[in-house]
């Protein structure tokens, strides 16, 4: 006779460094429910726009999340800049571009690192990894830091990179480009990993839509949503649709990320032959009035940060609403009626990252 | 920059759920709901996107008022409003899962909650 059990998932879990919980309830081995606990590290860090001036609070956005460190400065500006009508210089959004590219290319190869890791693939792992280091190596050589950049600021960005540099990178990225074809043979056609992903973790576009996901889990269920469409930064002048699967499960999540490594070095390759000379930024003076949904798209999906201006050098108010968060319900439905055993890789899948949920 | 159009459109706390309801039939998805102090009172937004169409609904809610769950109409919703409640102390009524306060834990309960009629002095002075 089947007996339902509660099998407690997290927050300290080998497969998954983020300390995510889950409450699973279990019946011969088949998920009915699960639950999802968060909350173990909350920093409060949109509190903090009420002691920090709104430029310098950019470092503290950048500070929510290590992965996408500069997207998240890149958007808090943004959203002050639309609040105070500045406009940015375009040589500065282009240099927005690249380094958000960046950022993807460096979050998806972790992500498809840590998920050859969780099926156990110790090889693939070390091989992701190893092509991140080439990106975060351009990153640090452009920006200074190879985690937080510190490159985004209010009108503008702080660093601008050389016309050399650039075509030194775009020689890299297609040095990449050729070893990634190798690395996605494995990610998308070997039998080992297909076993683990078709038909896993299924979601379907209605459910996906209904339920708010974001990203790559709402591009993996054929809903072709990418908030890059909307031209922020320099987006609106560079050749770009969002990268579509219509499998609806794990294999169609991680396919998505695959082919999104390509389109970023497309997107940084036409990003540094339309680049223009000029300056980088802006002087911004004045105090923020008003208030903005500022969105961008993260690796894991569209990030919003709300910004609230009173009139004052401190906002009124700043929150972030996360990919992550955004995909907590979807994650909850794509777990009932799943293995037990499928359960870190469904979860991996979402690309979870409780630094942003927790900001 | 390409400049986003954001509609923000103001609504009463009583004609929430059919403003929502009318989001959720004309397929908009549910993008965030969030959550500021002015004064005493909680300023709901409600945020809808459909085809890249931002558009956020504003409800402002006196303190002490318990507000109707929309989990009913997107279920999603639960989220956020279980986050509002554990920073806020507003309360939510039907939530399709309720977390009962524990979604996070922090040190000070309702921490984003910078009002006095708890009888506490803004955390903000602590």
């Amino acid at each position: 006779m089947s007996k339902e059990i509660v099998v407690p998932f997290g927050p300290q879990h080998p497969v998954l460094p983020e300390p995510l919980h889950l409450d699973l309830v279990v019946e011969d081995e088949k998920v009915k429910e699960a639950i999802p606990g968060v909350g173990y590290i909350h920093r409060g860090l949109e509190t903090l726009v009420q002691k920090r001036e709104y430029p310098e609070y950019v470092y503290i956005a950048e500070r929510i999340c290590g992965i996408c460190s500069f997207i998240h400065g890149m958007t808090y500006c943004q959203g002050i800049e639309t609040m105070m009508n500045v406009e940015v210089p375009e040589r500065a959004e282009f240099l927005r571009v690249i380094w958000s590219e960046y950022s993807r290319m460096h979050s998806h190869l972790l992500w498809l690192g840590l998920f050859a890791d969780g099926m156990g693939f110790e090889n693939l792992f070390m091989d992701a990894w190893r092509l991140r280091e080439h990106v975060l190596d351009d990153m640090e050589a452009t920006t200074g830091g190879r985690v937080i950049q510190g490159s985004a600021k209010v009108g503008g960005v702080r660093r601008d990179i050389s016309s050399e540099k650039l075509d030194e990178m775009v020689t890299g990225l297609e040095g990449i480009r050729g070893e990634l074809k190798d690395m996605m043979d494995v990610f998308l056609f070997d039998s080992s990993v297909k076993s683990r992903l078709r038909n896993i973790g299924m979601l379907s576009p209605e459910d996906a839509y209904e339920l708010g996901a974001v990203g790559p889990t709402l591009r993996g269920s054929n809903v072709a949503s990418d908030v890059r469409m909307n031209g922020y930064a320099a987006y609106d002048r560079l050749h770009f649709e969002p990268v579509v699967e219509d499998g609806c499960d794990c294999y169609a999540r991680c396919a998505v990320r695959a082919k999104e490594l390509f389109a970023s070095i497309d997107l940084i390759k036409e990003a540094v032959q339309k680049i223009p000379d000029g300056p980088i930024e802006v002087k911004v003076t004045g105090k923020p009035e008003g208030e903005y949904f500022s969105r961008a798209e993260q690796p894991r999906g569209e990030v919003i940060h709300y910004v609230k201006g009173n009139g004052t050098r401190n906002l009124a108010r700043h929150r972030v609403r996360t990919p992550t968060m955004a995909n907590i319900p979807p994650l909850v439905k794509m777990l009932q009626g799943c293995e037990l055993a499928d359960v870190p890789v469904i979860t991996l899948t979402i690309d979870p990252c409780i630094g942003c949920l927790e900001r | 920059m390409a400049i986003e159009e954001q509609v923000l459109k103001e609504t009463a706390l009583a004609d929430l759920h059919k403003e929502v309801q009318v989001y959720h039939n004309r397929g908009f998805r549910l993008v965030q709901v969030s959550c500021s102090m002015v004064e005493d009172s909680f300023e709901l937004s409600y945020s809808f996107d459909k085809d890249y169409h931002f558009e956020s609904l504003r409800v402002m809610v006196p303190a002490g008022t318990t507000v109707k769950s929309i989990s009913g109409i997107y279920w999603a919703a639960f989220i956020y409003e279980n986050e509002i409640h554990d920073f806020f102390g507003l309360e939510f009524e039907g939530m399709s899962l309720d977390y009962n306060g524990t979604l996070f834990k922090t040190a000070k309960k309702f921490p984003f909650a910078n009002v006095t009629f708890r009888g506490e002095e803004p955390c903000q002075k602590k």
